[in-house]
């Protein structure tokens, strides 16, 4: 397949290096100032040094790339609240020149769910959206594969950075703040943390999986979810729930056409408190129970290799 | 109280049947006689205890007195009772409160919480690492009627609300309690 890759953050520049490897041709890069575009694939490794020394991907303009010929958009712009734009646009236009679209922004499946259904319906192309939730697990798909109307719940950790803080607080009996600026020495924390410990960012994940679910019936976006961060956790109340062989994490919960996001109690050793940076979902269907998903989410080759698991979809 | 002593709940009797025939009816007639309302009848006939006997459990309606009256009939008939209504509070659930806990009064918190009526505090751990008249946090354990858990949750939320208290709710979709 022929890509465009969209977005030349983390996750963008990964898919770049790592395209190749499966297979497939990127045939047009860009991030917000610039672009490269070469119908016989562009040099992964120049073009990624580029950005590196020089702050941009090559010298085209980012509109170019829209015109390039390629088969499947990767969208990988950051991800925005509200009218999910730039993303959403990238998505109309690629849909409208029936191309598939690739989707690692969570923005315009969590915040306009509905419209890009709609687009894609007028369209030949298909979007898939599997690295918007779990990075590289496979949380969508195995949905998509049990069948969304047999899932009754989905819940569990799919945020590495509160997760991390929280099982931090937990094994030292720190509190927050500590943690935190811990994190952000390792790298575990981006410099604005905001949306991992106040529960936006699981939430969006949590509203896709509800859209998921519901299967067009109700639309849900970031305004329907019930969401409650971790800030105001402190180090003495792990020590509590600790005490009673649980601990605290930030869950969501997509249930009854409900979201949640919020600290809860959770076993200490359980199924959904996975240590570090990990996430860990249990999704419960009828006849084949709890089925539990756990491991490293989100990071650039990770989330990599899941956009190109779905690129990897719709070849086949 | 006369509203509290009318009010129909539903008990659980555990029963346990000498293996002769005529037994099951007999003991369900103290239930007839005192006015209990019989929910469902859990006759388990292959599964006899090391004595001899059968295990029956009784699901019934009664109001509280009523019930009284029929596991007093029921000893008085000869049948063993082994368990009374105890299922009652059967889903133990764990909450975390944080805030102003003691300056919010602590005692009239217990008090909202046992006034639910569906739970009962089983336990309660305090940590106040900062002294009284800072925040702190502590751990309830209640006991709910089954069933209630949502109830009950729906309840703390509002006294945590009401008193600008955090509440850390344990995780209960997907049928864990």
């Amino acid at each position: 397949m022929r890509l465009c890759v969209l977005g030349a953050g983390a996750v963008g520049s990964a898919v770049v290096e790592l395209a190749a490897e499966h297979g497939h041709v990127v045939t047009a890069f860009a991030d917000s100032e610039s672009a490269v575009v070469d119908a016989d694939g562009i040099d992964a490794d120049a073009v990624l040094a580029k950005k590196q020394e020089d702050g941009v991907v090559g010298e085209a303009d980012p509109e170019a790339v829209f015109d390039a010929d390629y088969d499947v958009l990767v969208e990988a712009t950051p991800t925005t609240l509200g009218d999910a734009e730039p993303g959403f646009s990238h998505v109309e236009r690629a849909l409208a020149d029936d191309r598939d679209v690739v989707l690692a922004n969570k923005g315009p499946v969590a915040e306009r769910y509905a419209d890009v259904r709609a687009l894609e319906a007028e369209s030949e192309g298909t979007v898939r959206f599997g690295a918007t939730v779990g990075g590289a697990l496979p949380i969508l798909s195995t949905i998509e594969d049990v069948g969304p109307s047999r899932v009754s719940a989905v819940y569990g950790v799919l945020n590495g950075t509160a997760n991390f803080v929280l099982s931090r607080m937990a094994a030292e009996g720190l509190d927050y703040e500590h943690v935190l600026a811990e994190a952000q020495d390792l790298g575990v924390a981006e410099a604005d943390p905001t949306f991992d410990v106040d529960g936006t960012d699981t939430a969006l994940k949590g509203v896709i999986v509800a859209n998921v679910l519901s299967e067009g019936e109700t639309e849900f976006t970031l305004d329907d979810a019930d969401v409650e961060g971790i800030q105001e956790l402190s180090g003495s109340m792990l020590d509590l729930a600790q005490e009673d062989g649980q601990t605290i994490r930030l869950i969501v919960e997509v249930a009854d056409g409900a979201v949640r996001v919020g600290p809860r109690l959770v076993p200490g050793h359980g199924a959904v408190a996975p240590s570090g940076t990990e996430n860990a979902v249990q999704i419960e269907a009828d006849y084949c129970g709890r089925l539990g998903i756990t491991g490293q989410g989100a990071g650039g080759p990770e989330t990599a290799s899941a956009v190109l698991t779905d690129v990897e979809r719709l070849a086949d | 109280m006369s509203e509290v002593h009318n009010d129909v709940q539903a008990y659980t009797l555990r029963l346990e049947l000498v293996d002769e025939p005529g037994e099951l009816l007999r003991s369900l007639q103290p239930i007839a006689d005192h006015g209990g309302n019989l929910l469902s009848i859990f006759h388990e006939r292959g599964n006899v205890t090391p004595r001899g006997y059968i295990p029956v459990e009784v699901d019934i309606e009664a109001t509280p007195d009523r019930f009284d009256n029929i596991v007093e009939g029921l000893s008085d008939a000869g049948i063993n009772v082994i368990q009374a209504g105890t299922e009652r509070y059967s889903e133990r659930l764990t909450i975390i409160l944080s805030g102003h806990l003691i300056e919010t009064d602590l005692s009239d918190t217990l008090t909202q919480i046992e006034a639910t009526r569906n739970a009962t505090v089983t336990d309660i751990s305090l940590s106040a690492p900062a002294g009284s008249i800072d925040v702190s946090s502590a751990r309830f354990q209640l006991a709910a009627e089954s069933g209630s858990t949502e109830k009950v949750l729906a309840a703390m939320r509002e006294i945590a609300d009401e008193k600008d208290l955090q509440l850390v709710e344990p995780l209960t979709v997907g049928g864990r309690a």
